[in-house]
């Protein structure tokens, strides 16, 4: 059962095919929901949150639809995977939009580059982060799985994500950009896994495999 | 350790099909597009540009169609330009699985089409695409160029440098610079150009037109700053594929996806 169903939740930030066409792809029979019902998301096996856009937009669409607390209660369930700017909603807090609170699943900020990041040469740097940058691993995880270390990810962002721990990959972009987080069965990343070819596809294909640690789900029945 | 430069093949399709021609005139077929990228793709791309040259509201369809087919199977970031005039031609588009679109002759007749877009659908999906010619030099000598629509065939007056300034403020997240004087001529991207608006915006810049050799795209990101080459016919008809040209610019000390 362990590549029975994914939802992906669909709340109106971007386009959402690619990720339902790239879990296609690599699901191997899984079924693929995009979604913005909370019973859907609640019953699959596995999430993704995904998201591209604005922080405020992306928090006032979650709370219109109750998928705020749909998502908390998630993460506190079953593999969720969160993409961007679901990654980003993840966190506590993003200085995007004058500051917006977010779902404080997991600790950590998300900050603006600023409007003259360098690089340690002194170069300037382009805003947003557009294209494909290493990605060092900082953990062993089930989702690097297959994953040489340093592999390039697509990524398109002008805001970082800085966290204090659950650090699972990072990289370099004038800042340390932490680029993947992992803690119990949350993970998140920063790229665009849909949109980063075969190694994209491997960590996709990986997440649907990925059975939730069972150290962290006390048997309840 | 860091981003790399992106190599960006270019397909010009026409009813259905990839064709390249010289100025944009002199059209010569090079394939299916679907194929095409799918080849492309393989070969280690970093992204695929699309432009519908046609841009006829049947030919928008055939593109939607096209651009599902490759998005079903090539997992890259894909761009789509031509023809997006208006809000429900973006959605169409992204919809159909395409990840950035290119605004151009829109984004002169209406600049506020870009913020709009910008708004609805996020900075990092607006690509404003730029053709632009070498024009008489400013009064005070330095380098002037304009804004050309229909092919290069019709200037505007604008100021290409500040109209890439301008589009960027409206939200645009990328721009697509295609010198008209080199598009098809193999002769080399207009360097002056690329780097004045490199140098003039804060966004990701794509050098377009004019590649004939390798040498080109080195000097397109060298001395022309850009973070982005595109080419279309080097690759099209064999001369290159996408591993040499990488493997050329990584000799030659620029950061490419290899």
């Amino acid at each position: 059962m362990s590549k029975s169903s994914v939802a992906v939740i669909d709340y109106g930030m971007g386009n959402l095919h690619s990720v339902a066409s790239a879990l296609e792809k690599v699901g191997d029979g899984v079924k693929v929901m995009v979604t913005d019902c909370p019973e859907t998301i609640l019953s699959a096996d596995r999430v993704i949150f995904p998201g591209v856009g604005a922080i405020r937009d992306c928090m006032a669409e979650l709370k219109a639809r109750g998928l705020d607390e749909v998502i908390q209660e998630v993460a506190a369930q079953k593999p969720l995977l969160g993409i961007c700017l679901g990654m980003q909603a993840l966190l506590e807090t993003s200085e995007e939009n004058g500051g917006v609170e977010c779902l404080d699943v997991l600790p950590g900020a998300v900050k603006f580059f600023g409007s003259d990041l360098r690089d340690a040469a002194g170069g300037r740097l382009k805003v947003p982060h557009m294209g494909w940058n290493n990605v060092s691993q900082a953990i062993e995880h089930p989702l690097w799985a297959g994953i040489p270390d340093a592999s390039r990810f697509y990524f398109v962002h002008s805001y970082y994500v800085d966290a204090p721990e659950f650090v699972a990959g990072s990289c370099d972009y004038g800042v340390q950009v932490h680029a993947a987080l992992a803690c119990d069965n949350v993970f998140a990343v920063q790229f665009h896994p849909e949109k980063s070819g075969d190694m994209g596809l491997r960590l996709l294909s990986n997440f649907l495999s990925w059975d939730r640690p069972a150290a962290f789900f006390p048997v309840t029945d | 350790m860091a981003l790399a430069k992106r190599i960006i093949p270019c397909l010009d399709v026409d009813k259905g099909r990839v064709v390249k021609g010289v100025n944009f005139v002199g059209i010569r077929d090079a394939g299916d597009p679907v194929e095409v990228a799918k080849r492309y793709n393989e070969q280690g791309a970093d992204e695929i540009t699309f432009l519908d040259i046609t841009a006829t509201h049947e030919g928008r369809e055939t593109t939607a169609h096209i651009v599902e087919q490759i998005a079903a199977e090539v997992f890259i970031p894909l761009t789509v330009g031509g023809g997006i005039r208006e809000i429900k031609d973006i959605r169409a588009m992204l919809n159909a699985g395409a990840d950035k679109v290119g605004i151009n002759s829109a984004a002169i007749h209406r600049p506020d089409f870009v913020k709009e877009a910008a708004d609805r659908f996020g900075s990092q999906c607006i690509v404003i695409a730029i053709d632009a010619k070498r024009v008489a030099d400013e009064a005070d000598g330095r380098p002037r160029w304009e804004i050309f629509t229909h092919g290069g065939r019709k200037p505007t007056g604008i100021n290409a440098v500040e109209w890439a300034i301008k589009m960027v403020n409206n939200g645009a997240g990328e721009v697509l610079l295609t010198s008209m004087d080199g598009d098809g001529t193999k002769a080399g991207y207009d360097l002056g150009l690329t780097r004045a608006i490199s140098d003039a915006v804060a966004v990701p810049v794509i050098a377009s037109g004019g590649v004939g050799n390798l040498d080109h795209m080195v000097e397109g990101i060298i001395e022309g700053r850009a973070d982005a080459v595109l080419a279309a016919s080097i690759f099209h008809f064999g001369e290159f594929t996408v591993p040499e040209a990488k493997a050329y610019m990584a000799a030659r000390g620029i950061e490419v996806r290899l």
